[in-house]
């Protein structure tokens, strides 16, 4: 059976099959962009001892974390463009469009899983440090931005590459709200030609080879990281 | 300089400081001794506002540290604190970590500020090693350091919280040395340490802490020759033994 398979498919579509990775690629890092400016918010509100602070940011890392990305991505399509009707009065007031409610959807759902990388980060950070920070005179912000968050980003860049490459692989839900990213583009060509198993299988190879290499170097740094300290 | 009224702290239900009221001069060395887990750590970071208090006041140069409107940071610029780990930035090195104060509290540009780092450094006797990073220092070289990053804030009096409790035995003298100088240069210090030898070449006083009460409160030569409480005794006994 193997004899019937046709590889040149992926070579004829590879512009396309490109378009397509560089969509994902760039949905990743924004998302990613936004899930830890987003997240690193968040965690300082977690963080903090006032309640009207850490008390929503917590009911929002629990919410989003109990609800499927896909829900998330759903909501912001459908809802946004609701929600903005409703707000403006306009009965035909413009969404914001697929690509936008997906990248917003993602920064969010992210920001939640940041959220707690960034919390325990901080935490990591010996009281000792911040104790020193603040004799000197320095301000919590200050304090925060200078002294905490370099140590604590740098103990965390393992661990929210990990949660990148994770992110890398969930931004094919995006099919659901009608974008191609990689994989929709790998499907579509698989569809049109009759390459199902061709191109899903050229889909798979691709991601396996990014994010194992991905891995590979969130381990060296691991290692580096270790031995530094 | 430094005045402490009555303050009493707790943790939970656990009360760490009992209405602990003690005066440091201007110029004064005052020493603070005692068993761990007596509240002198706690104590001297009061003085700063590093540990909240409930109940008591403390001036410092007659500002009030735990009343609401004060400008901690601005206070806390102007009291150099050491600490027993030393707390230099791991991520910077020796000299921005005595430089990040200057430029980001005092507006110093980073050239003065440069300056002043180096001449601290030769003042400790660490000059060389100005562009290496913390980690790749001794625990000595580094709680030298970390006094100069405290002294670079041209602070008006000095905390230090066990500055040698963690070094290694040949390293402490280093430490005291600076110390020392610092003392007989008329620095107002407030000193946590079980360093006897250097609370009798350059104290003015010595307090005497136990379950978070000052015990004693003493000049140098009644603490170390009258009589004295037995709990005081009994300390002294202990770790003047060897």
């Amino acid at each position: 059976m193997f004899t019937d398979f046709d590889f040149d498919v992926i070579s004829r579509s590879l512009p396309y099959l490109w378009q397509g990775m560089s969509f994902t690629l760039g949905l990743t890092f924004l998302s990613m962009a936004g899930g830890i400016f987003l997240g690193t918010l968040l965690a300082l509100m977690r963080l903090s001892s006032l309640r009207v602070l850490n008390m929503p940011a917590g009911a929002y890392v629990n919410l989003l974390r109990s609800t499927p990305l896909i829900l998330v991505i759903f909501w912001f399509y459908f809802l946004v463009p609701l929600a903005m009707k409703k707000l403006s009065g306009d009965a035909y007031a413009q969404g914001i469009g697929p690509f936008y409610s997906a990248l917003i959807a993602f920064a969010m759902f992210e920001a939640a899983y940041y959220c707690e990388i960034i919390r325990a980060g901080v935490q990591s950070v010996p009281r000792g440090q911040v104790h020193a920070a603040y004799a000197l005179g320095l301000s919590y912000r200050q304090a925060m931005m200078k002294v905490v968050l370099p140590q604590a980003f740098r103990n965390m860049i393992p661990i929210l590459l990990t949660q990148g490459i994770i992110l890398f692989q969930d931004t094919s839900l995006v099919y659901v709200v009608g974008l191609t990213d990689f994989m929709g583009a790998a499907g579509k060509v698989a569809q049109r030609d009759g390459r199902l198993v061709e191109m899903y299988l050229f889909a798979a190879l691709v991601y396996f080879l990014l994010c194992f290499s991905a891995s590979h170097v969130v381990k060296r740094l691991q290692a580096r990281y270790n031995v530094g300290r | 300089m430094i005045e402490i009224n009555n303050i009493s702290k707790w943790y939970g239900s656990f009360q760490v400081l009992r209405n602990c009221s003690t005066r440091v001069e201007k110029g004064e060395v005052v020493v603070v001794c005692g068993p761990s887990g007596s509240g002198k750590s706690t104590l001297i970071k009061c003085v700063n506002g590093l540990e909240p208090f409930q109940k008591g006041e403390v001036l410092v140069d007659g500002i009030s540290v735990g009343a609401p409107g004060t400008d901690l940071p601005k206070l806390r610029s102007h009291i150099g604190m050491v600490f027993q780990n030393f707390e230099l930035f791991p991520h910077m090195s020796v000299t921005d970590n005595i430089n990040l104060g200057q430029i980001k509290v005092l507006g110093r540009s980073r050239e003065e500020a440069t300056g002043k780092s180096m001449k601290l450094l030769e003042r400790v006797g660490v000059k060389e090693q100005a562009p290496k990073y913390p980690g790749q220092l001794s625990g000595g070289q580094q709680q030298r350091v970390a006094i100069a990053r405290a002294l670079a804030m041209d602070p008006i009096a000095m905390l230090f919280d066990e500055p040698t409790s963690a070094l290694d035995p040949e390293m402490i003298n280093e430490v005291l040395d600076v110390m020392v100088k610092l003392a007989t240069e008329g620095m107002t210090m407030m000193v946590v340490t079980h360093e006897m030898g250097f609370a009798r070449k350059v104290a003015h006083r010595v307090i005497f802490m136990d379950e978070g009460q000052i015990i004693e409160d003493a000049t140098k030569e009644d603490f170390f020759g009258k009589p004295r409480s037995d709990r005081a005794q009994l300390f002294l006994s202990k770790i003047l033994h060897h």
